[in-house]
């Protein structure tokens, strides 16, 4: 597929981006969970253009061996992204990039894991992006937590992500892949709401500190928006089948 | 894949010294939360290199040496030149490091001094052009960790720049196919001088230039660096915990004020 | 004191379920005097107690628990047994009942490489794998009848409170059920379609374990497929 050319503005003079958001206001997202029928859990996001599944399977036993630890599961966490997800085809050998951010998603996501629960096991998170757009990184996060929680992994909390960027001079939130390429900056952020914790900070391009406090504000607040879809989707799964399930009991006892 | 890595070899009686005198506002080396250990910085040691700079940073050794070659240019970035920054953190530099292929660690260390040099766009890409998406000057970045007592991302920044900045190069011109190169050597055009500087929460204080025993006992880690304007270029959160919104207000400013005193010393040394 | 969340409904991890002295069921936990849910589960308050029983979940052992496994492997002094755990059990050969002695056996005659067995949880703790027994009785071998695997997370719900929902499968199928812990659960017939309809009902209890009036769907579904429970139904109009 060829690269859309460069967008003349990514802002027009009443403050629109160029898919026609506001500047403080997120792309769609749709959550679901329990999607796999292997994995121990899964979880399925899109946030614009970003289609990104998560399979989480554990505690299972470590392998190989020596990687396990004697007083709480390691946590595995793999983020690759499919040749077809981008526009020019991504080599399917892991880059540099995938193991950077296999890191740091990994990083974000240990903390909330009730991980001394099971020791000498492992927990492992899949985050296979299908097709990329911005903020590729946070949505998989917000999956992944939605997966472990699926697998009934216990843990403290959901972890929300976003990332909020510089744009033509204003810090904008939730970049697509336009305003991340010709864009001034892009700051991912992750956050554990209960602990008031950021567990994910990466920044590349400029900012004075001002605008990094103000990114950071707007960048939290959209994951307290995140946080709330994240557990309504989480119990949605369930609400589902209870009401599909007492709904035939009422129609059996009318028949 | 990434994963959970092995507990420090460090006693808890010892892990829990170093948090407490943390806590009680002082460090393992005596040093206050908010300062560096001692920074000696020895530019063009390896004559070979184009640039060179070997920096310790207390008893972190790290060499970093600049390569200039003549190479093709990114079919997207048909009239610039190209950086390759690369981190080798070789089993001399301690018994935690391994031989084989990079290591996570290794490739996120030459990833955020890469995008400190890029995002503040310190070399001069457009005059390393010699013929418009043909062929480039192509600046290799090596990163070598000889010794690891910690915060190897600020030792390798600092070595990085001093390196940048006394690199010399000549001048290089096309006859035709032919890359000519004339006599006399110029320095490597620098617009910008980013300089790293990395925190570590241990326990609920936040301390600057972790040693390596605060670094395994760390909570959390956060590398900031900032351009030469005072304003942000990269930022890289590390560590199995987080930071609060408010710890990074703080973090960040006492950043730029870190940086603007290391890269006085780096640019000091860099002339020589 | 205080119950924040609604008692009986879903909660999700890191949801808020109450404030104060409450004493800390399963899958719950403080933090200064509030407590959370650790999973996605049913809330449930029992008197001062708060507890998240939860919708899923792998199996994890605990000493005493009937578990049913398959032999992964078999070694000069015992079996290695998958119980669906995150860690292999271990089943020695003197665990098992019969001759033993200085007289070496060849293991693989009384248990082999894929064989199902029912057996008991000795030993486990953090640092060792399981050490399971097969000595007591019902246990050992399993060689007819079927076999279902369901999540270890709906076990509580299959047996049911008091054991109605397990005794109601029994009576109403007309099958012998024994539940593993671990989520295996064995069912003997006496027919083939008596064990197709047992087997249905016990998918059934898993995938709606948190579904109201539960217990009188699935006797419906029993009656529907017209196979005949240990007593005989009276028929209805």
């Amino acid at each position: 597929m060829p690269e859309p050319k460069q967008p003349e503005k990514l802002i027009d003079d009443k403050g629109v981006r160029i898919d026609g958001r506001r500047l403080d206001q997120l792309r769609p997202i749709k959550l679901e969970v329990g999607i796999l029928d292997k994995a121990d859990g899964s979880a399925y996001i899109e946030q614009g253009k970003n289609k990104i599944l998560v399979g989480v399977y554990g505690p299972r036993e470590a392998h190989p061996k020596h990687i396990a630890l004697p007083d709480r599961a390691v946590l595995r966490c793999r983020y690759r992204m499919a040749p077809f997800s981008v526009d020019e085809r991504k080599n399917p050998a892991p880059s540099r990039r995938e193991m950077e951010l296999s890191k740091v998603i990994r990083e974000s996501l240990e903390s909330v894991v009730l991980t001394d629960l099971y020791p000498r096991t492992t927990i492992d998170v899949f985050i296979e992006v299908l097709q990329s757009d911005g903020g590729s990184r946070c949505a998989g996060i917000t999956a992944a937590s939605l997966a472990l929680a699926d697998a009934g992994i216990p843990m403290r909390e959901l972890v929300a992500a976003c990332a909020v960027g510089k744009i033509q001079g204003h810090m904008a939130l939730d970049l697509s892949d336009a305003e991340d390429k010709y864009g001034e900056a892009d700051l991912p952020v992750a956050w554990v709401p209960n602990a008031n914790l950021v567990t994910l900070l990466q920044m590349d391009g400029i900012l004075t500190t001002n605008e990094f406090e103000k990114g950071l504000t707007m960048a939290l607040d959209a994951c307290k928006t995140i946080h709330g879809m994240q557990q309504e989707a989480l119990k949605k799964k369930y609400l589902v089948i209870k009401e599909v399930a007492e709904e035939r009991e009422e129609t059996e006892v009318v028949a | 894949m990434s994963f959970t890595p092995q507990l420090p070899p460090v006693a808890k009686l010892e892990q829990k010294t170093v948090i407490d005198l943390v806590a009680n506002g002082k460090r393992i080396d005596d040093r206050a939360a908010d300062s560096y250990r001692p920074l000696h910085i020895q530019v063009g040691l390896i004559e070979k290199a184009n640039g060179s700079a070997q920096v310790s940073l207390g008893k972190s050794k790290v060499l970093v040496g600049i390569k200039i070659e003549t190479g093709t240019p990114f079919p997207d970035t048909p009239d610039e030149g190209v950086l390759t920054v690369n981190a080798e953190l070789g089993p001399l530099a301690s018994p935690l490091f391994e031989t084989g292929p990079p290591s996570e660690q290794a490739i996120e260390l030459a990833r955020v001094i890469d995008r400190g040099i890029r995002e503040s766009k310190a070399v001069d890409m457009k005059s390393l052009v010699l013929l418009k998406g043909k062929k480039v000057q192509v600046v290799f970045v090596d990163i070598y960790i000889l010794d690891h007592d910690g915060n190897l991302i600020d030792a390798a920044s600092i070595a990085a720049l001093a390196a940048l900045a006394s690199a010399k190069l000549l001048k290089a011109e096309l006859k035709g196919d032919e890359v000519v190169y004339k006599p006399g050597l110029h320095p490597l055009p620098l617009n910008n001088h980013p300089v790293a500087v990395t925190f570590a929460k241990v326990g609920k204080t936040i301390v600057v230039d972790p040693v390596l025993e605060e670094e395994q006992v760390m909570n959390a880690r956060l590398t900031v660096t900032i351009e030469k304007n005072g304003n942000i270029c990269a930022m890289q959160k590390g560590g199995l915990s987080g930071f609060t919104q408010d710890e990074l207000k703080a973090v960040v400013h006492l950043a730029v004020q870190k940086a603007a005193e290391n890269r006085a010393k780096i640019l000091a040394a860099a002339k020589g | 004191m205080v119950i924040v969340a609604e008692p009986k409904q879903v909660v999700a991890p890191g949801e808020l379920l109450a404030e104060g002295d409450h004493v800390l069921g399963d899958n719950s936990f403080k933090v200064g005097t509030k407590i959370f849910s650790a999973c996605i589960g049913i809330f449930e308050v029992d008197g001062n107690r708060v507890t998240v029983v939860p919708l899923k979940g792998g199996y994890f052992p605990r000493v005493g628990d009937l578990v049913g496994g398959r032999i992964v492997d078999v070694g000069l002094s015992g079996w290695t047994v998958d119980i669906r755990a995150p860690y292999e059990a271990m089943l020695p050969a003197s665990e098992t009942p019969g001759p033993r002695g200085p007289r070496r056996r060849d293991l693989s005659e009384s248990f082999d490489v894929g064989d199902m067995v029912l057996s008991q949880v000795l030993a486990f703790d953090r640092t060792r794998d399981p050490l399971l027994t097969v000595k007591g009785p019902g246990l050992g071998k399993i060689s007819t009848g079927r076999v279902v695997e369901i999540s270890a997370a709906k076990i509580p719900r299959l047996i049911g409170r008091k054991g109605s929902m397990i005794s109601m499968l029994k009576r109403e199928t007309g099958c012998q059920i024994t539940v593993g812990q671990n989520g295996v659960v064995m069912v003997w017939g006496k027919s083939p379609e008596n064990e197709r309809v047992a087997v249905e009902a016990i998918y059934m209890v898993e995938r709606e374990a948190h579904t109201r009036g539960l217990t009188d769907r699935i006797r419906e579904m029993i009656a529907k497929s017209n196979v005949v429970g240990e007593v005989a139904r009276t028929q209805t109009a």
